[in-house]
């Protein structure tokens, strides 16, 4: 069936949704491609096709991992199932 | 539909049918450029391709009182583009004859016709009748140039992706890297570029060289870049480089950026070179990093001025961008890009993102579209008259 989001690599710690109309409370099906293994999660936020949720819970300060490898830093906590963007997160370069 | 040759004995991979150079280079396409060597000689160039049907005017915004490097790599474009295979014969038109015979002689070397002309020695509408007469008789002869089967052995393709989002590294850019790893084991030559877009995954690009010396000279290049950068940044860059749509498409810092912009070199292929902008392989067949501007229109104009004859292009949101002489094919994995802005997209791949088809399919899928496009068939950018022609400007002229 179509996910809901993807995940690169087993690894990361944020999937992309991949579908529009994402909303708070809704169960969702993710697709783990690295390990082609399926994993659910609650959103927690509206989180438009194409942007990231968490996958566990950031505080200030954390690592976003995302291909496996560093993407950038949390700079407000997030929860589980939350929207993950320019927000709370920022570039480790530049 | 023309049927496809075979491109590699064995390989089940499509040929295509090219036109086959003086120089042995092969061409997809068989345009009649006026390129002017200067911004002032615009017009005149215009002024012929107006007159001439079937020629194609190259204005740009450079080409006087530049210098040193930033002079040799508007030579290196303005000469690479008339060399282009793609480029059938040349028309070149600048304000007086020293520059204007520099740029002829290179392109001569090729063996296509070519002639230039200056204004200061008649004035635009002396210039514009005289070249339009020589562009008729290079229009008349380039019509009965005739395409002939060629192998992938044969094609240079460029890639480079634009306005992308996460669906970017999620579909669209492996299904070019698909491509590349099919085409890199059958002695195509391949160019990447994007230099500042690879911050964050710099280490696992430098690690893709195929020798020590390449991996030396990609460091340098990103070093050099990255220094270029901090020395002259106000903030994190952001919304510029990720850019705005890059932002509204979930994309969040650069090295998110980066990861999703090197699926296009695919999993196994190595680069065994590192290019300055513009400058046309020399190692022989094989994947080659050209340092560039991330910008798509320098990027391609650039890429096209290496040579490189058909250009496979990964959008998330919709980059609309074209080149004037090398066909851009347009991908998207996004669905939602797919179906608002289905004119500008030659290859839908979303059906990676709902598991209809896998990477292999996808990449398959892009080989037939490149190969059908090799043939004649107009891309997207063609048809919508794309043909943004960017010199990379290093610093201020003099």
């Amino acid at each position: 069936m179509q996910p809901h989001f993807l995940v690169h690599d087993a690894a990361d710690t944020v999937g992309v949704v991949v579908v529009e109309g994402i909303e708070p409370g809704q169960t969702l099906e993710g697709w783990v491609m690295d390990t082609d293994t399926t994993v659910a999660l609650t959103a927690r936020a509206a989180i438009p096709l194409g942007h990231k949720i968490a996958l566990k819970h950031f505080a200030d300060g954390d690592t976003v991992v995302k291909y496996g490898h560093d993407i950038g830093r949390v700079v407000a906590p997030v929860e589980a199932g939350g929207h993950v963007h320019v927000h709370n997160v920022k570039t480790k370069r530049w | 539909m023309a049927t496809l040759p075979e491109g590699a004995a064995g390989s089940g991979l499509p040929g295509f049918l090219g036109y086959r150079r003086e120089n042995g280079t092969v061409g997809v396409r068989n345009h009649v450029v006026i390129l002017p060597v200067d911004d002032i000689s615009n017009a005149a160039c215009e002024g012929v391709a107006n007159n001439i049907a079937g020629t194609l005017a190259l204005p740009h915004a450079y080409g006087r009182l530049q210098f040193g490097p930033d002079l040799d790599l508007t030579f290196r474009t303005l000469i690479g583009t008339g060399r282009n295979p793609n480029v059938a014969a040349c028309v070149v038109i600048g304000i007086e004859p020293g520059w204007t015979k520099r740029i002829v002689d290179a392109i001569a070397e090729t063996g296509k016709p070519v002639e230039g002309f200056a204004i200061e020695e008649g004035g635009d509408l002396e210039t514009i009748a005289r070249a339009s007469r020589t562009a008729k008789e290079f229009v008349q002869w380039a019509g009965e140039r005739q395409r002939e089967p060629c192998t992938l052995d044969e094609i240079y393709i460029a890639t480079k992706c634009g306005e992308s989002d996460t669906t970017s590294g999620l579909g669209s850019c492996p299904t070019v890297g698909n491509l590349i790893d099919k085409v890199d084991a059958v002695g195509a030559t391949t160019c990447f570029g994007e230099t500042s877009e690879l911050t964050g995954a710099e280490t696992v690009c430098a690690a893709r060289a195929a020798t020590p010396e390449a991996k030396a000279k990609f460091e340098a290049t990103w070093n050099a870049y990255n220094d270029f950068i901090t020395d002259n940044k106000t903030n994190d860059l952001s919304e510029s480089q990720p850019t705005k749509g890059n932002i509204a498409g979930g994309l969040t810092t650069i090295e998110e950026k980066a990861f999703g912009n090197l699926q296009k070199i695919g999993r196994n292929a190595r680069f065994i070179d590192v290019l300055e902008p513009a400058e046309e392989p020399s190692k022989g067949p094989g994947l080659y990093f050209m340092d560039t501007s991330s910008a798509a229109a320098e990027c391609n104009t650039l890429q096209a001025a290496s040579g490189a004859v058909v250009h496979l292009f990964p959008t998330g949101q919709g980059n609309v961008v074209g080149n004037p002489i090398m066909p851009v094919v347009k991908l998207t994995a996004n669905p939602r890009t797919a179906r608002v802005m289905s004119e500008h997209i030659d290859l839908d791949v979303s059906g990676l993102l709902r598991r209809e088809m896998d990477l292999d399919q996808a990449g398959d899928r892009l080989i037939d579209i490149m190969a059908r496009t090799c043939c004649g068939r107009p891309t997207a950018a063609e048809t919508l008259r794309h043909r943004e022609f960017v010199l990379t400007k290093l610093y201020r002229s003099a």
